[in-house]
């Protein structure tokens, strides 16, 4: 934990060592042997239960030779890599300072082109029933990202149980309009409130918590929602979920075909690509107002004490900012946009089951905050763009694409850890970091 | 009684398992201060890796039960040690003196890696076997007909549990890899100019911590039948409770803890709800961190400014 210990990372080469085609050679038969100790049985053998229950099992070396040898040439390419761009390669030495610089101009107008893009893409791709859906899921996940932003990237608490408030907004809908017959625009805000105040509920006992403590008390406290879904079958409908839930309403006209309809009453021909288009701007405005909301808080001092909290939780307390208060609001704000995007999620699907509120959906949904540079609105709708389509993309390999997405966060924590897209940087902050000395960055000082 | 008295062994073995994981949490906790959030999928890769070492044994015609048992206990400690090692080196170590949530997703990272990969390449079913230790002891015969049973696997989980508890005890106080482990705890700095081998000494930590989840996933494996992919998530975040409330970086602790929630857990489902044991663990981790931080015999942790 001390910032004074030699860097030891493999990604240096410290220039002590030689390197030569030797070393690299050395190096690779090394890693080349890791990786066969490794995979020799989980690989080489491979057991499935017979027709009779009984544990088969049959070997597969050729597989096994193949990723050793894989292990082998991808370790000489990456010392080779490593070479070229030199002994402290990374890869910001590697754009120039021009191109730099003219990526943040056209940064500035990326976002309103998306945003006009975005607007327009229901216009260019009517016919295309998979783009909207897809757009559809992207414009969810970026909501989600939006909203879970506000915990994570700006008031830097770790919450790894989001799921839970876009399941506690996904069941309020679905419970209520199918219980109660409430329609989708009384209970959209109901839904947010109600995952506020789970927001509320899980940040009381929290508060005293930091870094990963919090991180897996939320954890546990979204699979505690998950397991109570599952289980309290008299309520919730347990593993078979809810179904039925009624499609949202254009203000009380529904989007159906006959009379009293949209389409009667405007004289079109119906057409059930008029549901989804209206479901794509319906999570594109609720998207929006995230965004907004977002961006509104930000200038208030609660915004700010959410980034003063982000960069050191000690200070804070010293200047009078009531940790209390700062933490709680976080927690309910991030947790009512989950509320509205579940809400969305199940009038979308129509069904809703606890299987869609796993750990792997925060996780996700937490990558794409990451990536996305915690903090950065745009950063956040670009990763979630980058990752929803990247699985779209993939779909044909659905049992590798989990493998690729664990990897992809590894290694972006090491290339990049402040994220790809980029990074919202504090807006006060020391010039000189790094003379600080080595019992000061402990455990919450960022 | 004779139930309440069954239900005491059972906890009592299932905890030795939690223990077990828990002690490779509080370890690296202890010298790194990260949470090794892919420890539970490690403990999932010794069990496969027990699983199929043994099937392997078996198919080649060896048949004297202790001898394979032998073999495959220590067949999956080294090769998940491996696993230990590499992981450590692969995504935590360039990220020692990174900014304090990266390791920790990082660690996520590797955790959605292991499940995968071990999803990938041995499938997605359930692995059932055979009971490989049969027979055990009737302790006590109610006049209900009710019969208290120690089966012989239950008496091996245990015995193991002791018997390794003993020469991990024996590292950590009396070898030198111990004081040096003890040592990185208290200050990296200082040992470092000491001269110890900081980067090894937190190498053979994680290694340690695996060889000791790969024992669990044996002991599961042996105990419980079978093993499947998704097993170590669960199984982690009850042993990381477990090391919690024994008061994380504390050795006793994470067995004591382990005992306690593996308890908890089996009481839990013979009085109240099998549908909610696994709620009433991930309560206990929330009502431990908000009420005793520290654990039961942990340090309280002094905030340096």
């Amino acid at each position: 934990m001390s910032a004074s210990l030699p860097p030891s990372s493999p990604f240096q080469s410290n220039g002590s060592e030689p390197v030569g085609a030797a070393f690299i050679l050395k190096k690779a038969v090394l890693s080349a042997l890791v990786a066969l100790g490794l995979f020799s049985l989980m690989v080489g053998v491979r057991t499935e239960a017979g027709q009779s229950g009984q544990l088969e099992y049959w070997t597969r070396f050729g597989e096994l030779a193949s990723l050793v040898g894989a292990v082998f040439v991808g370790s000489i390419a990456v010392e080779l890599l490593r070479l070229w761009l030199g002994p402290r390669g990374g890869f910001g030495s590697f754009v120039p300072a021009s191109v730099q610089s003219g990526l943040s101009v056209a940064g500035r107008y990326l976002a309103p082109a998306l945003l006009i893009f975005t607007f327009l893409v229901p216009v260019i791709f009517y016919n295309q029933r998979y783009i909207l859906d897809l757009g559809i899921l992207v414009l969810t996940y970026v909501m989600l990202g939006w909203g879970l932003n506000v915990v994570v990237g700006l008031a830097g608490l770790l919450d790894l149980g989001y799921v839970a408030f876009y399941a506690v907004g996904a069941y309020s809908y679905g419970l209520l309009s199918t219980t109660f017959g409430l329609s989708f625009w009384i209970c959209l805000p109901l839904a947010g409130i109600l995952a506020a105040f789970w927001g509320v509920l899980l940040g009381f006992p929290v508060l005293r918590l930091r870094g990963d403590y919090l991180a897996i008390v939320t954890l546990a406290f979204g699979e505690i929602i998950r397991l109570v879904l599952i289980n309290w079958q008299e309520v919730t409908g347990g593993p078979n979920g809810v179904s039925g839930i009624p499609r949202p309403t254009l203000f009380g006209i529904p989007l159906t075909p006959g009379e009293g309809g949209l389409a009667a009453m405007l004289g079109i021909p119906f057409s059930p690509t008029h549901r989804i288009v209206f479901l794509f701007y319906l999570i594109l405005a609720l998207a929006l107002l995230t965004n907004w909301v977002t961006i509104r808080l930000r200038r208030l001092p609660i915004g700010r004490a959410w980034e003063a909290l982000r960069e050191d939780e000690v200070a804070c307390r010293a200047l009078g900012i009531n940790i209390t208060t700062t933490k709680l609001t976080a927690f309910a704000t991030g947790a009512m946009f989950g509320g509205f995007a579940g809400a969305f999620f199940a009038t979308r699907q129509g069904f809703i089951s606890p299987e869609s509120f796993t750990f792997q959906e925060s996780a996700l949904v937490l990558a794409i905050v990451v990536l996305g540079g915690m903090g950065s609105q745009l950063g956040v709708a670009l990763a979630a763009l980058a990752m929803i389509g990247g699985f779209e993309l993939f779909r044909s390999l659905e049992v590798y694409r989990m493998l690729v997405f664990g990897l992809a966060m590894v290694l972006i924590m090491i290339w990049r850890p402040r994220g790809i897209v980029g990074h919202r940087a504090p807006t006060v902050f020391l010039e000189k970091s790094k003379s600080i000395s080595s019992d000061l960055v402990k455990e919450g000082h960022g | 009684m004779d139930y309440f008295a069954q239900q005491l062994i059972n906890g009592l073995v299932l905890g030795s398992i939690y223990g077990l994981i828990a002690i490779g949490y509080t370890m690296v906790y202890g010298i790194v201060g990260m949470i090794n959030f892919a420890h539970g999928d490690v403990f999932m890769i010794g069990g496969f890796i027990a699983l199929i070492s043994f099937l392997v044994l078996v198919s080649v015609g060896l048949t004297a039960v202790p001898v394979i048992l032998l073999i495959v206990l220590l067949v999956s400690m080294a090769i998940t040690a491996l696993y230990g090692w590499t992981i450590e080196r692969i995504a935590y170590r360039p990220l020692r003196h990174s900014f304090r949530l990266a390791p920790m997703l990082s660690a996520i990272g590797m955790s959605f890696v292991l499940t995968n990969f071990s999803q990938v390449s041995q499938g997605a079913r359930v692995k059932p076997v055979p009971p490989i230790i049969t027979g055990g002891y009737t302790l006590h015969e109610g006049d209900s007909g009710f019969v208290v049973q120690l089966s012989n696997v239950q008496i091996v989980v245990v015995i193991t549990t002791i018997v390794l508890l003993g020469l991990f005890t024996w590292l950590v106080s009396r070898t030198r890899l111990g004081r040096d482990m003890r040592a990185c705890e208290q200050d990296q700095t200082m040992a470092a100019l000491l001269g110890v081998d900081v980067d090894r000494t937190i190498s053979m930590t994680f290694v340690i911590g695996a060889a000791l989840a790969a024992v669990a996933g044996m002991m599961y494996l042996l105990y419980y039948g079978l093993v499947d992919f998704f097993m170590g998530f669960v199984a982690g975040i009850k042993a990381f409770t477990a090391a919690v409330l024994g008061g994380i970086g504390s050795l006793p602790g994470a067995m004591l803890g382990g005992l306690a929630i593996g308890l908890i857990e089996t009481f839990w489902s013979a009085y109240f709800s099998v549908e909610y044991k696994d709620v009433a663990a991930f309560s206990i981790l929330i009502v431990v961190l908000i009420f005793m931080p520290t654990g039961l015999l942990g340090r309280p942790e002094v905030e340096k400014v």
